[in-house]
């Protein structure tokens, strides 16, 4: 019986070498296209399996990869403070994408980017597990969080932007309603579906990014820009009188233009051009606008960055003056009425010019973007817009807002600290609760912040809203976690 | 073949291997070696272990180290039993058993991890197998033992041939006939009986006995095989009558197993009795006979059975086909492991449904790569070669039929299920031994190896001067004689 034992043995032998024959097909030679097939979701599940790099701000970790467990999606992104923090952050869900810094600096959170493949060279050396680069931002993690805690605390609408004007770094960017980017990171698919249908279908738009992407009527604040154009065009300065009538008719058209109010500017039927800005009289800038005409208008609002692509780096929407069509519609645009729509970054640009010696600077979130072992790979420079206003006049204008912020209400007034500040009351249809606006920057003989804050709708005050009522206090309690790191 | 044998039983002092030792020098009895092979199998395993630890859990515990010793401790005390019961067997067996049980559990608590994490992201319920598995290791050490400490001299089973048949046959029929409460139907195969929580796989138990049945059986007709027959085309045929008893035998259990739908064992069968009348009478006709049958069963099955065209299907288009969804899974694991494979822990196994068991050979590939494959099937091969080993040196035609079919039946199991889960043929519903979660396969495979160790251990034991033996010579001389039927 030996003998047909040992052929036995040399069959089995002969199955083994088929099936490491077989085997050696399937896992060398037929691999990559194995690997490569349509089919093959572990391509899909490769882009989760390294860990993204963190988003960090001022020693804050505001996003990083955790791991699961679960080897589909073997990391979870989590977000520390998520809704304060999400304008910035964005989100980064495997059914929906990536938004705001996610999406913008994706190529170094998942380490594809170029600047790393020094260090993807070197982890398929050392055979360790590819890692993305980080992003640090710019943001002062007080004052972001102060920002959101004032909007979402209070349970208004509204958005907060705050700039560094000498270099344009974003301090804080807030929106109220936020969202929780965690609820888009879950692991579960039809949790994620959920969140994002909820997020989609809510009435407040919590995804959208108020801050860079919602245009509102600047109202008074941007009586700042219709004094530039007049400061500009030589024919006005500091103390130029300027009409105080409580009411003027608007050109060629049977409307009048009111005060806020029905007061008039002042006791005296003129009034110095400062004092028009600090009380915000409607018909003095109004005529101004009239005066100094369109063409100079549009020019100035274009020189602190209206109309411009700007990316920092999530896309921000253009500002605009909109069209104008007669002598009428100038007069309203001048105090920021008819079709004149603003972001709130464009907003907090225009402050920040006026604080930087009229020099408008480019609004950046991502100061630096650095290697897994967080080597600097990347540093943003601060970049220069182009020249609003000539220092002098940005002089001028800072003069008016800090005579501005004697009338700009006394909730959350800082001690010690001189604001140089324009309110803004914008009406937006009938029957609606005016925005609430404040633009400022601190302190007023050595800018370090500039802000701007929009409430929407009257916030909790309703019709009788104004932007000293409702955004100042906002804005206020920003500049103070700036100024005294959130005291 | 021991020619001048005289008795090679000596069965009245069952210790007298372990002293007896001494008393033969010649014949050292190796229980050395096994002891410090088990211990190199529970240093891999633990290493194993570690490494799924560090990849997935991420922090090493001390708790491995006991696992370990647990698994030293319950292989050490089957080597005890083997020292006791059976000195003379071959010392690597049963390390060989151990270190593919071992990344067995190892693979099968990786594959319960992953699946534990899925289950949380979609929601659905969860049950680890690993735990069942390790019970029945337990269990399945313990059979061992009792194979060792029941069956003294293994040419008692012959006595046995005809219960062995009956009840195999018995169990193999059982799932069938028996209702479906009690023998549901599992992913389309009716293989299982249900008794509240248990639940078990009575082929895997009748292909042993059955095995037995047939080794006997083989060796009393054996001349009846060899010597009668017609001669037609050059070949001598056997008469028919002869053959009534295999074919019937043969006919039945595939009969059974169409009835159940499982080609797996189908194949087996056909294979384990066509290899053992080959191996008894020596002759190739027979092979040449079966491979006949083979394939007009091969062509009828699949023209007859639905279930059978899916498999072809499958097998033929593995990319395309909505059955070969499992295999598509497994072998785009197998490619993504590639040659080195992504490491314990490293990879997606359970991405393929029924990794821990029809499919675990995909998952040890996914993440031990070809050459962690390959290790596996050299195992295999040394395994069953170990077996043949000890069929090639035992004295008597029984335990050579008996040992050469049992490694045979091992070795073409891990051909069918590792040509399955490969694409090289067909896949088909086996497990792979000793590594595959399912206790009845485990508990079946120990029973197997049991008799394993019990032949080689007969057929390495001294041959001691004893007394004179009233009995008859060895069955594998006794061509002219009868051999012993049960009484």
């Amino acid at each position: 019986m030996n003998k047909p034992l040992r052929r036995v043995a040399v069959a089995m032998m002969a199955m083994i070498v088929l099936l490491l024959a077989n085997a050696t097909y399937v896992q060398v030679i037929r691999a990559d296209a194995l690997r490569n097939h349509s089919g093959n979701s572990r391509t899909l599940y490769q882009q989760y399996s390294t860990p993204r790099g963190q988003i960090i701000a001022d020693g804050k970790l505001l996003a990083s990869s955790e791991p699961t467990g679960n080897e589909r999606f073997k990391y979870k992104r989590e977000y520390a403070d998520g809704p304060a923090f999400a304008p910035a952050t964005g989100y980064f869900s495997f059914v929906y994408g990536t938004g705001g810094v996610e999406n913008a600096e994706n190529e170094v959170l998942s380490g594809t980017s170029d600047s790393l493949a020094l260090n993807r060279l070197q982890s398929m050396l050392t055979g360790q597990e590819k890692q993305g680069g980080n992003v640090e931002l710019t943001l002062n993690p007080a004052m972001q969080q102060a920002a959101y805690d004032q909007l979402a605390g209070s349970g208004v609408r509204g958005s907060v932007v705050a700039l560094n004007p000498q270099d344009g770094s974003i301090l804080a960017m807030a929106n109220s309603p936020s969202y929780d980017p965690n609820r888009l990171a879950v692991l579960s698919s039809d949790e994620q579906q959920q969140a994002w249908n909820e997020l989609r279908e809510a009435p407040d738009d919590p995804l959208v990014n108020r801050a860079t992407s919602t245009l509102y009527p600047p109202g008074s604040t941007f009586k700042l820009i219709t004094a530039a154009a007049a400061l500009e065009s030589g024919e006005y300065d500091y103390d130029s009188e300027v009409t105080a009538k409580s009411s003027i008719k608007l050109p060629k058209v049977d409307t009048q233009l009111p005060n806020y109010g029905g007061s008039t500017c002042g006791t005296l039927p003129t009034a110095p051009l400062w004092e028009a800005m600090a009380r915000s009289c409607n018909t003095a800038f109004a005529e101004i606008a009239g005066d100094v005409g369109e063409k100079k208008l549009r020019e100035t609002a274009r020189s602190f960055g209206f109309g411009q692509e700007l990316d920092v780096p999530m896309r921000v929407t253009p500002s605009s003056v909109g069209d104008i069509e007669n002598q009428a519609q100038l007069y309203q645009s001048g105090i920021g009425q008819f079709n004149v729509r603003m972001t709130p970054m464009q907003n907090a640009m225009v402050a920040a010019a006026i604080a930087n010696d009229g020099e408008v600077m480019k609004p950046h979130l991502v100061d630096k973007t650095l290697a897994p072992d967080m080597s600097v790979l990347d540093s943003t420079d601060s970049e220069e817009l182009g020249r609003a206003v000539s220092p002098e006049i940005a002089h001028t204008i800072r003069d008016m807002m800090v005579k501005a912020e004697q009338y700009a209400g006394d909730e959350g007034k800082i001690s010690g600290v001189q604001i140089a500040s324009k309110t803004g009351t914008a009406e937006h249809g009938e029957g609606k609760n005016p925005h609430g606006w404040y633009v400022a920057f601190a302190p007023a003989e050595d800018p370090q912040i500039a802000v701007a804050a929009v409430v929407e709708d009257g916030g909790n005050v309703g019709a009788s809203a104004t932007g000293s009522k409702i955004a100042a206090p906002v804005a206020r309690a920003v500049i103070r976690a700036g100024l005294q790191g959130g005291g | 073949m021991a020619a001048t044998s005289t008795n090679p039983e000596n069965r009245e002092a069952p210790g007298t291997g372990t002293t007896g030792g001494a008393a033969t020098p010649t014949t050292p009895t190796r229980r050395g070696t096994e002891l410090v092979l088990l211990g190199f199998a529970a240093v891999v395993v633990t290493c194993a272990l570690t490494l799924v630890n560090l990849n997935l859990e991420s922090q090493p515990t001390n708790q491995i180290l006991y696992y370990g010793l647990a698994f030293l401790a319950l292989f050490g005390l089957a080597h005890l039993a083997v020292r006791r019961w059976a000195p003379y067997a071959d010392p690597l067996i049963l390390p060989l058993v151990a270190v593919l049980n071992g990344l067995g559990l190892v693979l099968i608590h990786r594959i319960d991890i992953g699946n534990a994490a899925e289950a949380e992201r979609s929601g659905d319920a969860f049950s680890p197998a690993a735990p069942s598995q390790v019970l029945y290791t337990a269990l399945g050490l313990v059979l061992l033992t009792l194979v060792l400490l029941l069956v003294k001299d293994h040419r008692t089973l012959a006595k046995y041939s005809y219960t062995c048949g009956l009840v195999g046959l018995v169990a193999l029929a059982l799932p069938a006939v028996l209702p479906s409460v009690i023998a549901p139907n599992i992913n389309g195969a009716k293989l299982w009986i249900k008794l509240g929580p248990l639940s078990f796989q009575p082929a895997e138990l009748a292909k042993i006995l059955l095995l037995v049945f047939f080794a006997s059986f083989l060796v009393s007709k054996r001349e009846l095989f060899t010597t009668a027959g017609r001669r037609f085309l050059g070949i001598d045929f056997p008469r028919a009558r002869d053959l009534a008893p295999v074919l019937v035998a043969w006919a039945a259990s595939i009969g059974i197993v169409v009835l159940e739908r499982d080609l797996g064992t189908s194949l087996l069968f056909f294979g384990i009795v066509l290899v053992m009348i080959y191996i008894a009478t020596e002759r190739a006709v027979w092979i040449a006979i079966g491979l006949s049958l083979f394939a007009a069963g091969c062509l009828a099955a699949y023209s007859l059975f639905g279930h059978v065209q899916q498999r072809v299907d499958a097998w033929l288009n593995p990319m395309t086909s909505d059955a070969g969804y499992q295999l598509r899974k497994g072998l785009f694991g197998m490619a993504t492991g590639g040659i080195g494979g992504s490491g314990l822990g490293g990879g997606r196994p359970s991405i393929v449904p029924y990794a821990e068991n029809d499919f675990i050979l995909a998952a040890a590939a996914e993440e031990l790569g070809l050459l962690g494959l390959a290790a596996l099937l050299l195992v295999y091969l040394l395994l069953t070669a170990r077996g043949l080993r000890a069929a090639l040196a035992v004295r008597d035609s029984f335990g050579k039929l008996l040992a050469g079919g049992l490694a045979f039946a091992m070795s073409l199991q891990v051909f069918v299920v590792a040509g399955g889960v490969t694409g090289l043929i067909p896949l088909t519903g086996l497990t792979t031994p000793f590594l595959a979660a399912g206790g009845s396969s485990l508990v079946g495979n120990y029973v197997l190896v049991g008799l394993l160790l019990r032949i080689s251990d007969a057929s390495r034991r001294p041959q001691q001067p004893s007394k004179p033996q009233p009995r008859q010579p060895p069955i594998a001389e006794a061509h002219t004689e009868l051999v012993e039927r049960p009484r």
